[in-house]
C-alpha cells in the first residue's frame, strides 16, 4: 500500500488545452479519495494519469515515494478494479479470482493463500467451489473486486464503476465498496460525476472544475463551509438555494425577506453591493411547525407555493421568487456548468412530511439563518466560509477513518494481511 | 419507446412488432433464434430473425448503448472490420435499459467453437488474426479496452481468418493512441484470452495441446511484430530506395494494410523512410469481382475467385480464338462455374460455409484430387467429390442463423 502524492500535475494536449492544471493532491496511505466534478472537469484524465495512461506533461506523480512518471501502467502496480467483469462459466468462483496469478506463474500455495483471503474479506468462501452461475448479482461484483485484490496491488482505482448499473445494485455495490475499503485500508482513489456517490463514499472529496481543483476536504466540510459557488452547488440534493441578496443593516434583503447576519459574517459582506445568498433546502421548515424557542435563531417570511412534493419520510415545496437579470444569467451559467436541468429561479426547500401547507396558497415559512453563506456573484467566492470549523470537520473524519482501519483490522479474525504489498 | 437508427434499414421493418416493452429475459422462445456460436456476454444477449436475416439484440444501460451505436456506425463507415449496427431502443418502459441491434455476422464462427472443434485451428493463427484486428484499430485510434475472444468473431477466408469487432462497449476513439494505451491494451487482451482458454479449458473443450498460458503469453509478442511491422522507420542506402520502397509498399499490402503517404528523408548516411500506415477495408479484388459479377465475398475468397473467373476467360477465348470482354466472361463464369457448384448444395448442408468458402475450398479439392489423380479432374467433378466428401465433416451447428432461420 501506499500514498500517492501529486505535485503540480498538467496536462496539455497537442491543442494547448489544458485538461488537468496544476493539480497537487496528497492522498494518505489508505485513504479513500474521491475525484468528483461535471464531465470535462479532468478527473478521468488525472486518473488516468496515476494509472499512466496519459503522459504527464508536468509535474510529479509520486506512488509510494517513487516518481512514476516514466512507469508503465504494468510497472506501477496499481488495480483498476472492475476493469474486467466477465464471469467464465466452466471456471469455479475460484478460479475466476485465482486466473491474474495463473497467467503470472504464481505458486499453488501462494494462489490458495491469496484467493482464500480476499474470500474471507469478500465472504465469498462459501462459494469457492461453485460455478458463477449460481451467484447473486452483488456476489458477481465481488467476484471482479477479488481479482483486483489478490494482485496485491499498491492502491485501487475505480473509474466511474456505478454509472451503468441499475440503481438497487448501485446502492448494494456503494455499500460492498465502501466496507471493503475499509476491511483491507488500501488507498483507493474514485472517481465519479455522482455528488452523492462522492458524499457517501470517500474519506475525502476532490471538487474539480475545467482542470483545477476547488476544494479538497471531507463530505461535511464540502457541504457546510464550501470555497465557492461552485462547490455549494454541485455538493447536496436538492441543491442548495441560490437568492439574490444586499446587506442592510447588518443583515440581507432577500426575495424572502431580510434575513440576520451574526457579526462575523456581518462584517464579511460589508460595503457589497449585489450579493448570492446560499440556503441549503433543509434550513428552511413550515414556520407553524417550528418550535418556540427556535423561532428567534431565524426569520419569518411568507411566499406561494408552487408545487409540493409529498415523499412519506419527507416533503419539499418549490417557491419561485424574482432575481435580477445578472443574478438570473450568473444561476444559469452555473447549472449548465454543474451539468444541472432546472435553471435556479425558484427555490425548493424542506418541510415536515406532516406540513399542511398547500400548493397555490401562500404560506409562512421559518429559514435558520445560523447556516446560509453569502457569495460574491462574480467571483463565486464565499464570503463568509469559516476556514477553521471547515478545517475542524475534516480533522475529525481523518480520525474516523483511522479508528475504523484499526477496528477493521482487530476486528474480523486474522485477515489484515490481505492486500499488502 | 423510441427506436433510432440509420437508413437502409428495411430489412429490419419487421422487428418493429417485437414485445420491446418487455424485458429482453423474458420473450418468448417463438420469438427468438437459437445461436450456438456465442460468447460470453455480461448482458442479456438474444438473436431474431426478421427476413432472412438475424439480428443480435443486447440489453444495456442507455448511455452504453448510445455510446456503442455511434462508435459501431463509425467503424463501419471507416470499414474497420466490426458488426454492423443496425440501431437501438431507448426510452422503454419502467426505466428498463436500452436495446442494441447489430446485424448478426452471417458465417462467422465463435472462439469456443474454432478452440475447441476436432478441425483443430493452430491457436496462433487465430491470435495472430486476433492481433490483426488490433492493430487495425490502434492504427484507426481506437482503444479497445476489453479486447477478448470473446468480443471477436472470426470468418474464414479463403484458407486464413478474418477477425471482427463485436462489442464495444468500452471502446474510446482518440485522435491517436498513445503507445502506453495501446499496451494497456494489449495487456488487458492477454489477461483476458488467458482466462478465456483456461475456461475452455476447465469445461473440457480444448485440445490437450493447447496451453492457455503459453498461448496468452505469446500475444503481446505477437502484437508488437506486426506493430513494428507495419509502423516502422526503415534506414536504407541512397541506391536501393527505389526498391526497398516498392517492397515496403508491397509487403504492407500483403498484410492488407494501405499506406496514406510515405516519406522520405534523404542523408549522407542514406535514406530514411517513414510511412503513415492507413487501416483501409482490404478491397481491391473484392470491389473487382463485386463489379463483374455482383457476388459479395471476402478479399482472400474474392482474389481466389477472380482467379478462376480470369483462367475462365482465358479459356474461352482459345476455344472462341477471339476476345472476350471481361464483363462477358464474368457473366458466363457466374452462370457455368460458378452457381452450378453452389446448386449442386443439398440444402441440408447449405448454410454450414460462406459460399464464397465453399467455391473455394472446392478449387482446393480439385488441386488435392487431380494431384492424386495425375491429371486436371475438372471443377465438376471435384465439387461433387467436395460435396459428398468434405462439406458434410463440417458440423451442423455452425449453421448461419438466417438459413437455420429460413428452414422454420
Amino acid at each position: 500500500m501506499a500514498a500517492i502524492e501529486m505535485k503540480h500535475i498538467v496536462k496539455q494536449y497537442g491543442d494547448g488545452f489544458p485538461a488537468v492544471n496544476d493539480v497537487s493532491l496528497d492522498i494518505a496511505d489508505g485513504e479513500f479519495m474521491i475525484l468528483v466534478g461535471p464531465s470535462g472537469c479532468g478527473k478521468s484524465t488525472l486518473l488516468r494519469m496515476i494509472v499512466g495512461l496519459e503522459d504527464i506533461t508536468s509535474g510529479d506523480m509520486v506512488i509510494g515515494g517513487k516518481r512514476v512518471n516514466d512507469k508503465a501502467p504494468r510497472e506501477r502496480n496499481l488495480s483498476m478494479v472492475f476493469q474486467n467483469y466477465a464471469l467464465y462459466p466452466h471456471l469455479s468462483v475460484f478460479e475466476n479470482i485465482a486466473f491474474p496469478l495463473r497467467l503470472a506463474k504464481t505458486p499453488d500455495a501462494e494462489v490458495d493463500r491469496l484467493v482464500r483471503e480476499a474470500a474471507d474479506v469478500l465472504e465469498l468462501h462459501e462459494h469457492l467451489d461453485r460455478k458463477p452461475a449460481n451467484l447473486s448479482g452483488g456476489q458477481r461484483q465481488r467476484v471482479a473486486m477479488g481479482r483486483a485484490i489478490v494482485r496485491q496491488a499498491e492502491a485501487f482505482l475505480f473509474d466511474e464503476p456505478l454509472s451503468n448499473l441499475d440503481a438497487k445494485l448501485r446502492g448494494q455495490m456503494r455499500t460492498e465498496i465502501s466496507r471493503l475499503q475499509r476491511r483491507l485500508g488500501i488507498t483507493t482513489v474514485y472517481v465519479t460525476h455522482d455528488q452523492m456517490e462522492a458524499m457517501t463514499l470517500g474519506d475525502r472529496v476532490c471538487v474539480l472544475r475545467k482542470g483545477k481543483i476547488q476544494q479538497v476536504a471531507s463530505p461535511r466540510e464540502l457541504y457546510e463551509q464550501p470555497v465557492n459557488l461552485f462547490v455549494a452547488g454541485f455538493i447536496g440534493s436538492p441543491p442548495m438555494n441560490f437568492l439574490p441578496a444586499t446587506p442592510q443593516n447588518g443583515g440581507l434583503s432577500t426575495p424572502f425577506g431580510t434575513i440576520k447576519l451574526d457579526e462575523r459574517r456581518a462584517a464579511a459582506v460589508t460595503g457589497r453591493d449585489l450579493l448570492l445568498v446560499g440556503i441549503r433546502p433543509e434550513y428552511f421548515e413550515d414556520a407553524s411547525l417550528v418550535d418556540e424557542a427556535k423561532l428567534p435563531l431565524g426569520s419569518l417570511f411568507r411566499a406561494r407555493v408552487d408545487v409540493t412534493e409529498w415523499l412519506g419520510d419527507s416533503q419539499f415545496a418549490y417557491i419561485p421568487y424574482e432575481a435580477p437579470d445578472a443574478i438570473r444569467n450568473q444561476l444559469r451559467d452555473l447549472s449548465r456548468e454543474l451539468d444541472a436541468e432546472e435553471l435556479r429561479t425558484q427555490a425548493i426547500v424542506s418541510i415536515d412530511s406532516t406540513s399542511r401547507i398547500r400548493e397555490g396558497r401562500d404560506a409562512e415559512f421559518w429559514l435558520d439563518s445560523r447556516k446560509v453563506h453569502v457569495f460574491d456573484p462574480t467571483t463565486g467566492e464565499n464570503l463568509t466560509r469559516d476556514a477553521e470549523a471547515g478545517a475542524a470537520l475534516t480533522r475529525m473524519a481523518a480520525e474516523d477513518r483511522v479508528e475504523q482501519m484499526e477496528d477493521a483490522k482487530s476486528g474480523s479474525g486474522g485477515t489484515t494481511s490481505v492486500g499488502a504489498a | 419507446m423510441r427506436y433510432l437508427f440509420r437508413p437502409p434499414a428495411a430489412e429490419a421493418a419487421g422487428l418493429l412488432t417485437l414485445p420491446w416493452h418487455q424485458p429482453l429475459a423474458e420473450w418468448d422462445d417463438s420469438l427468438l433464434l437459437e445461436v450456438p456460436q456465442r460468447g460470453i456476454s455480461r448482458h442479456v444477449v438474444r438473436f431474431v430473425a426478421s427476413e432472412g436475416r438475424v439480428f443480435a439484440l443486447k440489453e444495456i444501460a442507455e448511455p452504453l448503448a448510445r455510446h456503442e451505436y455511434a462508435l459501431l456506425s463509425e467503424f463501419e463507415q471507416e470499414g474497420l472490420p466490426s458488426v454492423s449496427v443496425l440501431g437501438l431502443c431507448v426510452d422503454r418502459p419502467e426505466d428498463q435499459e436500452a436495446i442494441l441491434v447489430t446485424r448478426y455476422l452471417e458465417y462467422s464462427m465463435s472462439y469456443r467453437y474454432l478452440f475447441s472443434s476436432a478441425r483443430a485451428h493452430s491457436p496462433g493463427r487465430l491470435l495472430d488474426t486476433l492481433v490483426e484486428l488490433m492493430v487495425r484499430l490502434h492504427l484507426a485510434g481506437v482503444f479497445w479496452g476489453d479486447c477478448s475472444l470473446s468480443n471477436t468473431l472470426f470468418r474464414l477466408d479463403a484458407g486464413t481468418f478474418a477477425a471482427y469487432l463485436v462489442d464495444a462497449e468500452t471502446a474510446e476513439r482518440h485522435p491517436t493512441l498513445s503507445a502506453r494505451m495501446r499496451e494497456y491494451d494489449v495487456d488487458l487482451a492477454r489477461e483476458r484470452v488467458g482466462a478465456e482458454l483456461l475456461d475452455l479449458r476447465s469445461g473440457e473443450l480444448l485440445p490437450a495441446g493447447i496451453d492457455p498460458i503459453a498461448v496468452a503469453e505469446s500475444l503481446p509478442g505477437r502484437y508488437e511484430s506486426l506493430w513494428d511491422e507495419v509502423t516502422r522507420e526503415e534506414v536504407f542506402r541512397l541506391d536501393e530506395q527505389q526498391y526497398r520502397v516498392a517492397e515496403r509498399l508491397q509487403r504492407l499490402n500483403d498484410l492488407g494494410f494501405d499506406v496514406g503517404e510515405m516519406e522520405l528523408v534523404t542523408s549522407a548516411e542514406g535514406a530514411r523512410l517513414r510511412v503513415d500506415t492507413r487501416v483501409a477495408e482490404p478491397g481491391q479484388n473484392r470491389r473487382e469481382l463485386f463489379r463483374l459479377t455482383g457476388l459479395e465475398a471476402q478479399e482472400r475468397q474474392a482474389r481466389r475467385l477472380l482467379n478462376d473467373l480470369r483462367a475462365y476467360r482465358a479459356y474461352l477465348e482459345q476455344r472462341s480464338g477471339k476476345p472476350v470482354p471481361e464483363t462477358v466472361a464474368g457473366h458466363r463464369w457466374l452462370a457455368e462455374v460458378y452457381q452450378p457448384v453452389i446448386d449442386s448444395i443439398p440444402p441440408e448442408l447449405a448454410g454450414r460455409l460462406e459460399p464464397a468458402q465453399i467455391f473455394h475450398e472446392v478449387l482446393e479439392h480439385r488441386w488435392f484430387l487431380s494431384e492424386r489423380a495425375g491429371r486436371d479432374v475438372g471443377t465438376t467433378a471435384a465439387a461433387r467429390a467436395y460435396v459428398e466428401t468434405v462439406l458434410p465433416r463440417t458440423p451442423r451447428e455452425v449453421t448461419t442463423p438466417s438459413v437455420m432461420a429460413d428452414r422454420h
